[in-house]
């Protein structure tokens, strides 16, 4: 690992770190404009962050470890995330410890732990968040694992940052597969991040609330890294789609003026792309439980088509 | 040749492809007549490119017969026919919808397998886009097979026609003029004949559900 390679890997990590409460803030800021609200500051989530760290946590009498270590695992597993994929630049030496398919593996056990730890104090909101929660990954985890191996297909490898690199120099070309692989992607992050046809983040109705009743019994500083890890793991579903799909302006390898711009570049995309999540959760509505099967089941069938349109069409 | 051209034909087949899953998937009878004519619009895009990078001048009359056909006349025809009819509700499938998207993908891959080996042999531009063309038949096909109600039936029945056409323009630059002629018009007044026997099922039956079909004897 050279010097340049720590530097690009460790401005990822604190780009993230800072960027993900951003984002977040940002779209709840958009959220607010488009529906006639007065928007909360953009830095609302750092303070709300900070207030819970200042905190005091309190855990349930009969809390097992499992859910006093759930909040770190769960925020460990979205930073390294963050770290593999490429948001800035494609030199990630962490980048060749895992590739895509771990990306799939670390979210899934992000979520397994979550889970566990909302059925360990053994409320019945905890269980049932749990059951839900745990429904949705498992529909949606093989939607994603399809869109990747799109991806992974076209550049013939299964590191994000190959990929990236790859998609990014190819000549102009037209290609159908990627367009079905974008829209089962926004699917499958809009079900993955709690977001609205699937859940409203926004709700603390008990009929309703997936994520929410996850983490119900958590307070202090570990609802402030159960918090942040949501908000990293939706900047690592924005950023890991922007950067398959949007490659342009994330810097290589010896690049340094690239570097520079890429932090600018970044920035644009995100905002356009959480104003057009904020669009998104606006115009829907929030659909039945009973009909997420046929949402993810559909982002599913995009996933496969782009696979056999690129196989068949070779494009 | 420009690749550009071949890019732009095989948009437009991924494009029929998923309509043909959104109109399996659909449950609204008039949502299912617009993603006909959208598929329709699809068609006429994909024929006239071929036309426009081959230069065959027939090929732009029955990319205008298509359109004057199935954009316009056909969808006019079948949503007066459903507000005569007053079947704007629901439709219930027989399996369910996830399901029915898996069966419409095993269909997908067994049509592209059937399709390798012919597509070999043809030389012309959109000779991949074959394995669709066949994808999308066989799944108007379950369409027909699964839908209960006659109008989605009747429109499953159009999108089969939409698929064949589809499969002579990507193969062998369209058929001969005639040929294309005669099966646009029969298209047409099979229309019409269709539409008068599902006033004549639901002057029977009072519904437009084809079971009642199965017991037609008098007892």
């Amino acid at each position: 690992m050279n010097l340049e390679g720590l530097v690009a890997q460790l401005l990822a990590m604190a780009v993230a770190l800072v960027g993900a409460p951003l984002l977040a803030g940002w779209v709840n800021m958009c959220r607010a404009w488009l529906q006639n609200r007065r928007a909360p500051p953009l830095t609302m989530p750092f303070r709300t962050l900070h207030k819970l760290f200042w905190k005091e946590s309190v855990v349930a009498r009969d809390a097992s470890p499992i859910f006093r270590v759930a909040p770190y695992i769960v925020f460990g597993c979205m930073l390294l995330a963050s770290l593999i994929i490429p948001t800035l630049s494609t030199n990630l030496p962490m980048a060749t410890a895992a590739d895509a398919i771990a990306l799939v593996g670390l979210f899934g056990l992000a979520r397994l732990f979550i889970s566990l730890a909302a059925m360990d104090i053994g409320t019945s909101f905890g269980t049932l968040g749990a059951r839900r929660e745990m429904l949705v990954g498992f529909l949606a985890e093989p939607a994603f694992l399809m869109v990747v191996f799109t991806a992974s297909l076209i550049s013939s490898s299964t590191s994000l940052a190959t990929t990236v690199s790859t998609l990014a120099h190819r000549e102009f070309a037209i290609l159908p597969s990627l367009a079905f692989a974008g829209l089962a992607f926004t699917m499958v992050s809009l079900a993955e991040n709690a977001r609205v046809p699937v859940d409203n983040p926004a709700t603390h109705l008990e009929l309703t609330m997936i994520h929410e009743a996850l983490i119900l019994e958590y307070s202090g500083r570990h609802l402030a890294l159960i918090e942040w890890a949501s908000s990293l793991k939706l900047f690592a579903y924005s950023c890991a789609g922007l950067a398959i799909f949007f490659p342009w302006g994330i810097a290589e390898a010896n690049d340094h003026v690239a570097l520079l711009w890429a932090l600018p570049a970044l920035a644009a995309k995100l905002a356009i792309g959480g104003f057009a999540l904020a669009a998104i959760e606006t115009t829907l509505a929030k659909m039945r439980i009973f009909r997420v099967p046929e949402f993810l089941a559909t982002a599913f069938l995009l996933g496969v088509l782009a696979l056999l349109v690129h196989l068949l069409l070779g494009a | 040749m420009s690749p550009l051209t071949g890019q732009v034909i095989n948009l437009f087949a991924s494009v029929l492809l998923l309509i043909a899953f959104a109109m399996l998937a659909q449950r609204r009878i008039v949502t299912l007549i617009n993603l006909f004519a959208i598929q329709g619009l699809a068609l006429v895009g994909s024929t006239l490119t071929v036309a426009w990078a081959t230069g065959q001048h027939h090929l732009y009359w029955s990319a205008g017969i298509t359109f004057v056909l199935k954009v316009v006349a056909l969808p006019l025809i079948l949503h007066r026919l459903i507000r005569r009819l007053n079947v704007k509700w629901d439709i219930e499938t027989l399996i369910n919808i996830p399901t029915m998207m898996l069966v419409g993908i095993v269909l997908v891959v067994f049509a592209f397998n059937l399709a390798l080996p012919i597509s070999q042999f043809s030389q012309s531009i959109a000779r991949a886009t074959l394995g669709i063309a066949l994808a999308c038949v066989l799944m108007s096909f379950l369409m027909m097979i699964t839908r209960s109600k006659a109008v989605p039936q009747v429109i499953g029945f159009l999108a089969m026609e939409n698929g064949l056409f589809f499969a002579a323009t990507s193969a062998t630059y369209g058929m001969p003029m005639v040929v294309e002629l005669g099966i646009a018009l029969d298209v047409l007044v099979g229309m019409v004949i269709l539409g008068v026997f599902m006033f004549q099922i639901r002057e029977q039956f009072d519904s437009l559900d084809i079971h009642h079909l199965e017991q037609l004897k008098e007892d």
